[in-house]
């Protein structure tokens, strides 16, 4: 869509387009890698460079984030003869990607450095399992834990769930309608090469398939993947040099909170997410609204966090995220398809990378389905989105990223086309 | 305070010798007798115990006996555990209950959200018959598993002389 008439990209308060991610890469979604972290890192921030046609000599910056499962910065730019001027490894997950954008201008506009790496690599299936399964599980509880671990509390989907059921209590959402998040992204997967599961899913199949934690069955739930994925701000004025369409940002929020993050659910209502609180910060530092954007990236770390997210920044007024979700809009072809390359659901789970990354080659017209390229080494894409065809949003012009830690915490991003 | 270490159905617990906040709060689960920080500049009660008020940030609170029954807020029902200590105790049961005391307060949004398993009266893990019964909107009262000295676990279990709801809300596919 085009950007509203009285937008003022000038602001400087909030440097509304003056950051771009110039260069995306990322290694194949795996079960069972073969490699190290380290080795994965350096692969995909490789692949993040060439992209962009950076030289190892115009990266100086680092950002990467983790929970004791991954390599540090400073030995992948080792391994990529960079020589950084600055760098952080941050602790966390989900919602980390987009806070990390923030603090990645934050730092090249104070002038620490010029061009940043953000990477993410993790053997989230063959080594540390996302799911919470093998050393963790098993760890001893211990203190402020007891509060939770003690009672067979920890896995995120365990964690999560008091809010899913609650919104089911409070809206009538239905497993249905929820359902249908999983359907719409496997139909995404099956027109995207890289995904690890291209399998078409359909309601019956998600419903009948085992009950993990209610009310959350095995489909409704996230694939575990081995991966390193990466993409690479600069300034806007030194990413027209280069050699891709730059994808601009606009707004960024970083770790929004509930309040009581000790314990979230002591403030109600339990089946409101952080989007609520992030959406006042999001959407007058992008100065567009909802309306404005032509796709989302809402993280599916579950079917739920997909819905509750997409209506707690007003897609869909509160309550009717299970309708918004389920009558098309999300779809490829629909009025605002979510999570183009069939997400964490289906693609792979990258802690919300690739959801970023599948939106910036989106803005570029140019995403990585199985259409025939033309003479320019572009796709001349069909828009035709049966099963192994085309996943290209016709005329994308601005996009939407909503990262998920936990109910009470979540980030976000606006981008559009450069 | 002397730290704990226990096992509890094979998994280890432990509280440190510096966390005074949850030596004193689990030292009353084991008197099974329940006491909640009662915040001394606002009088606000809070949950989990912490270190200062969550409502106005004061650091001076009192600890103060509550009567520990409510209502189940919401739940989830866990079938496939990844614990080994409850891997051959599922379905189980983790309820977030409104307690009756300071519910609606400081705003209509908020409750004393009290964590725990559902339980039979003596404390052991529901079985799937109870399970079924249980859902959003069912009354519920405070037991406990005792784990060690200074530590038990608080939980809760159906409460009989309460008056039920004719059917609680419960996720629909069984």
């Amino acid at each position: 869509m085009p950007l509203p008439a009285d937008t003022d990209a000038t602001i400087p308060k909030y440097l509304r387009d003056k950051y771009a991610i110039v260069g995306v890469g990322e290694t194949p979604y795996t079960r069972g890698s073969g490699k190290t972290t380290r080795a994965m890192g350096t692969f995909a921030v490789r692949a993040a460079m060439a992209d962009a046609g950076l030289k190892n000599t115009e990266i100086d910056g680092m950002l990467s984030y983790q929970s004791g499962d991954s390599t540090f910065a400073p030995m992948i730019a080792g391994d990529l003869g960079i020589r950084l001027n600055f760098y952080m490894d941050v602790f966390g997950g989900g919602s980390s990607t987009e806070a990390l954008v923030g603090i990645a201008i934050g730092v090249i506009e104070a002038g620490l450095c010029k061009t940043v790496a953000i990477f993410r690599s993790m053997n989230g299936f063959s080594q540390v399992r996302i799911g919470g399964t093998g050393a963790r599980s098993a760890a001893p509880v211990n203190g402020d834990q007891l509060h939770s671990r003690a009672y067979g509390w920890q896995s995120a989907g365990q964690m999560f769930s008091p809010t899913f059921m609650r919104h089911m209590y409070d809206y009538g959402t239905t497993p249905e309608q929820v359902a249908m998040v999983k359907v719409i992204h496997s139909e995404h997967a099956s027109n995207n090469p890289k995904a690890y599961y291209k399998k078409r899913f359909t309601v019956d199949e998600v419903l009948s398939s085992r009950i993990i934690c209610k009310p959350l069955h095995l489909l409704d739930c996230c694939v575990e993947t081995d991966n390193a994925t990466c993409f690479i701000i600069t300034r806007a004025e030194h990413a027209r040099d280069l050699r891709q369409t730059p994808a601009l940002i606009r707004g960024v929020v970083g770790r929004c909170n509930k309040p009581r993050m000790d314990m979230h659910y002591q403030h109600g209502p339990i089946s409101t997410v952080a989007g609520h609180y992030g959406k006042n910060i999001l959407w007058p530092n992008a100065g567009v609204g909802p309306e404005d954007v032509d796709l989302t990236g809402a993280y599916d770390a579950f079917t739920f966090t997909t819905m509750l997210q997409l209506e707690d920044y007003g897609f869909c007024k509160k309550g009717e995220g299970g309708q918004y979700v389920s009558d098309g809009t999300i779809r490829l072809g629909g009025k605002r398809p979510n999570n183009t390359s069939g997400g964490h659901l289906c693609e792979g789970y990258t802690h919300g990378m690739n959801m970023v990354i599948e939106n910036v080659r989106q803005l570029r017209h140019d995403v990585d389905d199985s259409c025939p390229c033309g003479p320019d080494g572009k796709r001349q894409h069909t828009y035709d989105y049966s099963e192994g065809g085309c996943r290209q949003v016709k005329n994308a012009e601005v996009t939407a990223n909503l990262g998920w830690a936990m109910p009470g915490t979540g980030s976000a991003m606006v981008m559009r086309r450069g | 305070m002397p730290g704990i270490k226990a096992d509890y159905m094979g998994m280890a617990l432990s509280i440190d010798d510096l966390d005074g906040e949850n030596l004193t709060y689990f030292k009353h689960c084991a008197a099974h007798d329940f006491h909640l920080q009662k915040c001394d500049d606002c009088s606000l009660l809070r949950y989990p115990p912490n270190t200062g008020c969550p409502w106005c940030g004061a650091a001076a609170a009192t600890w103060t006996r509550v009567e520990a029954k409510g209502t189940v807020h919401s739940y989830n029902e866990v079938h496939h555990a990844i614990q080994p200590a409850f891997k051959g105790h599922t379905p189980y049961m983790l309820l977030l209950v409104d307690l009756d005391t300071q519910k609606g307060q400081p705003s209509e949004v908020e409750a004393l959200r009290v964590v725990g398993n559902l339980t039979t009266p003596d404390g052991i893990l529901a079985p799937a018959d109870m399970v079924k019964k249980v859902g959003i909107g069912t009354r519920v009262r405070m037991v406990f598993s005792d784990v060690t000295d200074g530590l038990s676990l608080p939980q809760w279990t159906i409460d009989e002389t309460a008056a039920q709801p004719e059917k609680p809300w419960r996720y629909a596919q069984e």
